[in-house]
């Protein structure tokens, strides 16, 4: 037994009689599973509602003649992404097996995607993009990190600008943002209103004024006590009712505003354990050094406590994103609602498995990505 | 003069100001929003109050655990609603901490297939909604299945077609059974990670010593690691419970007649959007609060025992 791979074999697979018994049951069942799904694969599925709806999978009954301004959008949330991650790899160059892996990613997309041409052309300009900002991000780290919080800031309205028009741009109502396209616009902006709201509501509880205490409690407690389908629900029937009798708000305000309320408390309570791993000893030296009550806080208590959370913060992120699925039960035609709309396609009745399959898949993407990038913001932060 | 200096610079009088400012701004929200709501509701000829409970529900509901017909009223359609609820809630917990367990334990094995299968399970269950992965079982599978005529025998025992799973003694509906496998592989997912976490916490040395007093691998886990990750494990698990709880409400997704597609029932027939909303509201934190109660009951049996 000097093989080692015979020795890996041995020590990993069939250590005991046990583990033995356990490797062929397992074997059995991966080879029941791949056959299953090579059976489905090859002679049942029928890929061609993915193929032929693509356009409406990604982004909905959005203008065709607008696309351009949805490439725009991508070029600078993806530019600005890259840039982020360059500057948060710093420490570590770009290794060729990380290049390889874009490439084939790029390289996948623009062969197996059934796009047009020019859709083509502008994946291969956002790819270089997304090279040369991950570069200037790692070269100039010390001259744009300060600014990255305020550039990622900055960029919303602007994005909000180009995809819903006015100010002399064509404009589009809300009712044509579909598809990806809306499950993402929702997910980040949820995220961006919930943390701010979620911290105050954690500095709340943890504060020594028993009012604003209880009242931090009250609503954190009443949110996390009920199903989020309860919250959209309220959010869509009764904020109308709450609201003066003209004053009329638009289906995605709503339930953003739904999904807000709902993730402010939970980060609360994410930002909360944060805040209780701070050491009194902390506050104190601050205070020592004559720094007033605030300054303790925004300077001192809150980088400490957000650092210590970034893992559950992020786990909270992918959570949001996947709740997003959920407006389309209120009648928001975001990436499930529009699958929803495609299913209702005379000729593609039933081929549920394919869609589903394949928006899983979009989603798993996005989330499994967030929880990589968790781990290796965790890990560089720790370092 | 230097009193009103002093007042300025006095803590205790910025903190009580503070306070009586919120809640000064609390009420004045709240009388505003109830005046928008009552003229909200003048103007559509809505009169707040339960009546409506004792009136006649005139809709069917698919699966019923009590006896009910649509000639009952709306209270006892709700009361049929919770107990539905209650019914997932129960077996869906019991089931997806079997998952969650067996899984946990399987990414820590030494087996390496074994590992990795369940690293896939947690993945692809972690990282895909919830409401997709029930769209997947209710339409993609159960309602994919063979009719009743030609249903696919697993060893005799158990049948599966449209008609949901047969067991020699008792049927699950198709919507019910969708919902329970739903939630039952998506919480134990998580629950998976949890009980992970939890066996990690605990110091290699406590494994090294048991397995020194001769004890199978068994029982060690049984009888020394589990019970000291427990404490770990407990209070994140009760959430997993609250959230499956929570969770069930997706059933209107897929039409298992719960509390919450009652409710919404009753609301599309009543328009009564507030009370509904309170109905729910009360439903959901009795039961997450019962929850808590039993999970916090049974936490203090696992924890160190102190003076």
């Amino acid at each position: 037994m000097t093989n080692p791979q015979l020795l890996w074999l041995r020590k990993n697979l069939f250590s005991t009689w046990y583990n033995s018994l356990l490797t062929i049951v397992c074997l059995i069942f991966l080879f029941w599973v791949a056959k299953g799904i090579l059976t489905w694969v090859t002679t049942q599925a029928q890929w061609a509602v993915v193929t032929v709806n693509l356009r409406l999978f990604l982004l909905g009954r959005f203008p065709q003649s607008l696309y351009w301004r949805v490439w725009i959008v991508l070029a600078i949330a993806s530019t600005l992404g890259a840039i982020t991650w360059g500057v948060f790899s710093s420490k570590r160059n770009l290794t060729k097996s990380g290049l390889a892996i874009f490439s084939l990613i790029i390289g996948i997309l623009l062969i197996v995607f059934p796009l047009d041409l020019t859709s083509r052309g502008y994946l291969l300009l956002i790819a270089v993009l997304l090279l040369i900002s991950f570069l200037l991000g790692k070269r100039f780290t010390k001259l744009i990190a300060p600014w990255l919080s305020f550039i990622w800031i900055l960029s919303f309205p602007i994005i909000f600008w180009l995809i819903g028009g006015g100010f002399g741009l064509q404009s589009v109502p809300t009712n044509l943002w579909n598809g990806l396209l809306l499950t993402l616009l929702m997910a980040a902006v949820s995220i961006v209103l919930s943390f701010p709201i979620g911290v105050l509501l954690a500095l709340g509880r943890t504060s020594s004024l028993p009012v604003v205490q209880w009242f931090s409690i009250l609503y954190i407690e009443i949110i996390r006590g009920l199903p989020l389908i309860g919250i959209l629900f309220l959010a869509q029937v009764m904020l109308p009712l709450f609201l003066p009798v003209d004053l009329r708000l638009d289906r995605v305000v709503r339930a953003i505003t739904g999904l807000v309320l709902f993730s402010a408390a939970y980060m609360a309570e994410n930002v909360r354990g944060g805040l209780q791993a701070i050491s009194r000893g902390q506050i104190e030296a601050a205070k020592a050094l004559g720094f007033n009550s605030l300054f303790v806080v925004i300077l001192i208590v809150l980088p400490q406590a957000l650092r210590a959370v970034i893992p559950a913060i992020v786990g909270q992120f992918i959570g949001l994103f996947k709740d997003t699925s959920l407006l389309s039960l209120v009648g928001l035609v975001e990436l499930t609602g529009i699958a929803r709309s495609i299913l209702a396609q005379p000729q593609f009745i039933g081929r549920y498995a394919e869609v589903y399959l394949f928006i899983g898949l979009i989603y798993w993407v996005f989330c499994y990505s967030m929880s990589l990038a968790s781990r290796k913001l965790e890990k560089q932060l720790s370092s | 003069m230097t009193n009103m200096k002093s007042l300025w610079r006095d803590r205790r009088f910025w903190q009580i100001a503070g306070q009586l400012l919120a809640v000064f701004l609390a009420v004045a929200i709240v009388t505003i929003l109830w005046g928008n709501l009552n003229r909200n509701l003048q103007q559509l000829g809505i009169q707040f109050g339960f009546d409506f409970l004792k009136q006649q529900a005139s809709f069917d509901i698919g699966e019923t655990l009590i006896t009910y017909k649509p000639t009952d009223t709306y209270s006892r359609a709700l009361w049929v609603g919770l107990v539905n609820s209650l019914r997932i809630a129960v077996t869906g917990i019991f089931l997806t901490t079997i998952v969650g367990i067996s899984a946990g334990i399987a990414r820590l094995s030494d087996n390496w297939l074994v590992r990795n299968i369940a690293l896939v399970y947690v993945e692809i269950f972690r990282n895909t909604p919830l409401l997709l992965q029930l769209l997947f079982w209710y339409f993609a599978v159960f309602l994919g299945f063979p009719k009743v005529e030609s249903k696919i025998s697993l060893w005799g025992l158990v049948y599966l077609s449209q008609n949901g799973i047969q067991f020699p003694w008792f049927t699950l509906s198709p919507e019910f059974s969708a919902l329970l496998l739903g939630l039952t592989f998506y919480t134990g997912a998580f629950i998976a990670e949890i009980v992970r976490g939890g066996i990690q916490s605990v110091p290699k040395g406590q494994w090294e010593a048991a397995r020194s007093l001769g004890l199978k691998p068994g029982l060690v886990m049984r009888l020394v690691i589990f019970p000291q990750a427990l404490r770990v494990i407990i209070p994140p698990l009760t959430s997993q419970y609250l959230n499956l709880t929570k969770n069930s409400s997706l059933a209107i997704a897929i039409g298992y007649p719960d509390i919450y597609f009652v409710a919404s029932t009753t609301f599309n027939q009543t328009g009564r959007a507030v009370e509904v909303i309170l109905l729910i509201m009360l439903t959901y934190l009795t039961l997450s609060l019962t929850i808590s109660i039993v999970m916090n009951l049974f936490n203090r049996t696992v924890q160190i025992k102190e003076r």
